[in-house]
């Protein structure tokens, strides 16, 4: 029979089956591959692993590790460490009568940290079809990549190919997977070319499920990402993630929810957007041709807040199990902030937040941008000792929120803008249906809640948000 | 040599590109700047000459010295003041 052992000698239980791999190499073809020293085991005939390709091809996590093939050279089955009886009924011959009945191995060189995604990226490249970029050692990383115009304007950590297969241990969809089209160049997005963003974009490779989500959801048909790029108005892509995984990976839903400080939240965000300039093309100034963007265009991403809520979560509402995780997608502007301190029935803080809610794009504006109200846990509390549902609240804002036309048409107030003034008999709605959204997020202390206006193309003309479960 | 995974769709040439071109100087403003060589000054003089003969618009800067790169502040205002630059080498 043909066997291999990969063996290093730093490492007792290797050491212990010296006499042992002797006999082998005796009576049968043992090949024995050493991972630090090809002296070791002496007098006789070692192939060099210090490089460690042979481990890393067989995927050995522990030394001694004896493999025995068929006449095809196929892996029959293997044992690790030593343990008396499984070598013997691997290799069907009495051995190692002096040793002890079991010794557990020791870890192989392949797997001590760090060095898989090292082999990985040295001998597993060729899974890789991204164009290699040379750069100069004389040049500093970070600026080399200014210079080839990858950033957003803040530093991106340099895509190394050991980076890259890192960040592809966090799926296990294939590198070359086609997941979309991405606007405005119309580029076939791959896995791999999300990877490379994510790297750049500073993500654990924990966070490349929601990202590749986020991506899948944003090259939607009615997510209008192009459109959305293209737009002289403020918005850009938010994506609020809902379920079990965006507390496995440590996303803020709380203080701060909107702002610094947490790493997924940040770059998980920012890695959307670096698709779309990096894949897709889409650079201020080019094909984005927003007046003023906003501050969520580097990244915009947050987590619902759903332990203790009283209320369903925005992925629940769309259709999915609480035991989902999902990524829902928004054209988002900026933030504005609704402060009522006083309200401790749900009709008075229904009414301001619908005064506020008002003045998105103006306050004569309807049926034009959708919005994401972002109820802190404060607000919530009046709301849930009053027992209503997210859907009472959001009916009641949509009820009042149904405005009468005179107050609306152009030249009312001594404001020029405004709707058709045949409009002025009627009773009209500030939403389409279904474009105002809540969510539960924030910190825990401030009776402050925050209203995220959407693109001024909202509905089927436009952006319609768009929930997908993250895999 | 340190290898990138390419980040981008790759339609563009790896190696950097220079700006494009302008298609033709017609009321574009063109700095000229001497990096204080030796007749750098002679060659600027007559370029000068040529351009304002066309109907440009110019403007001259001066390197302190040709032995170190340009200032940031001479860069930062050619770039403010100028559509494009020629830049003298003589001796």
């Amino acid at each position: 029979m043909n066997y291999s052992i990969i063996v290093k000698e730093d490492c007792a239980t290797c050491q212990l089956v010296v006499p042992v791999i002797k006999q082998l190499q005796t009576d049968d073809e043992l090949t024995i591959y050493s991972q630090d020293n090809v002296q070791f085991p002496a007098g006789v005939s070692v192939i060099d692993d210090t490089e460690l390709e042979y481990s890393w091809r067989r995927r050995i996590e522990t030394v001694p590790t004896l493999i025995k093939f068929d006449v095809n050279g196929a892996e029959i089955s293997r044992v690790v460490g030593w343990d008396k009886n499984e070598w013997q009924v691997l290799t069907g011959r009495p051995l190692g009568f002096d040793l002890p009945n079991f010794r557990p191995g020791c870890g192989s060189k392949s797997v001590d940290p760090g060095m898989p995604e090292k082999l990985s990226a040295r001998f597993d490249r060729d899974k890789l079809q991204s164009r290699q970029v040379s750069v100069s050692t004389e040049e500093d990383d970070i600026e080399a990549c200014y210079e080839r115009g990858w950033s957003d304007g803040l530093p991106v950590v340099p895509p190394t190919a050991e980076r890259v297969m890192r960040m592809l241990t966090g799926t296990s969809r294939s590198p070359e997977e086609v997941v979309g089209i991405v606007p405005p160049d119309l580029v076939t997005c791959t896995i791999e070319k999300i990877a490379i963003n994510a790297v750049l974009a500073g993500c654990k490779p924990e966070y490349l499920p929601v990202v590749i989500a986020s991506v899948e959801a944003a090259l939607q048909d009615e997510f209008c990402m192009h459109g959305l790029l293209a737009t002289t108005y403020y918005s850009g892509p938010l994506v609020i993630v809902n379920g079990p995984l965006s507390r496995a990976i440590g996303m803020n839903s709380r203080g701060n929810v909107l702002g610094q400080g947490n790493r997924a939240n940040a770059t998980i965000g920012r890695a959307l957007q670096l698709v779309i300039r990096n894949v897709g093309g889409g650079k201020p100034g080019g094909v984005d041709r927003s007046a003023f963007g906003n501050p969520g265009k580097y990244t915009y991403c947050f987590a619902e807040d759903e332990t203790n809520s009283c209320w369903e979560s925005l992925a629940v509402e769309k259709g999915f199990s609480e035991t989902a995780s999902t990524v829902t997608l928004f054209a988002a502007d900026g933030m504005q902030g609704i402060v009522d301190q006083k309200s401790r029935d749900p009709e008075s803080l229904s009414r301001s937040f619908a005064a506020a809610l008002r003045v998105v794009g103006h306050p004569k504006m309807i049926l034009a941008s959708d919005a994401i109200l972002v109820v802190s846990p404060e607000h919530e509390r009046i709301y849930r000792q009053a027992g209503w549902a997210k859907q009472d609240v959001k009916n009641y804002l949509n009820k009042i929120l149904t405005i009468d036309g005179a107050e609306l048409v152009a030249g009312a107030g001594g404001i020029a803008e405004g709707i058709p003034a045949k409009l002025a008999g009627k009773q009209l709605p500030k939403f389409r249906e279904g474009g105002l959204n809540i969510v539960r997020a924030g910190g825990s202390a401030g009776m402050f809640s925050a209203i995220i206006a959407g693109w001024g193309a909202s509905g089927s003309i436009g952006s319609i948000p768009v929930t997908r479960e993250i895999k | 040599m340190t290898i990138f995974m390419d980040p981008t769709s790759e339609r563009a040439p790896e190696n950097r590109q220079p700006l494009p071109r302008p298609a033709d100087l017609q009321g574009k403003t063109v700095g000229l700047l001497d990096i204080s060589k030796p007749k750098g000054n002679i060659f600027i003089d007559r370029l000068e000459d040529l351009l304002v003969q066309k109907g440009l618009t110019t403007k001259r800067y001066i390197k302190p010295t040709f032995t170190r790169v340009a200032p940031i502040e001479l860069n930062q205002q050619i770039a403010a003041e100028c559509d494009v630059v020629i830049e003298s080498l003589a001796d």
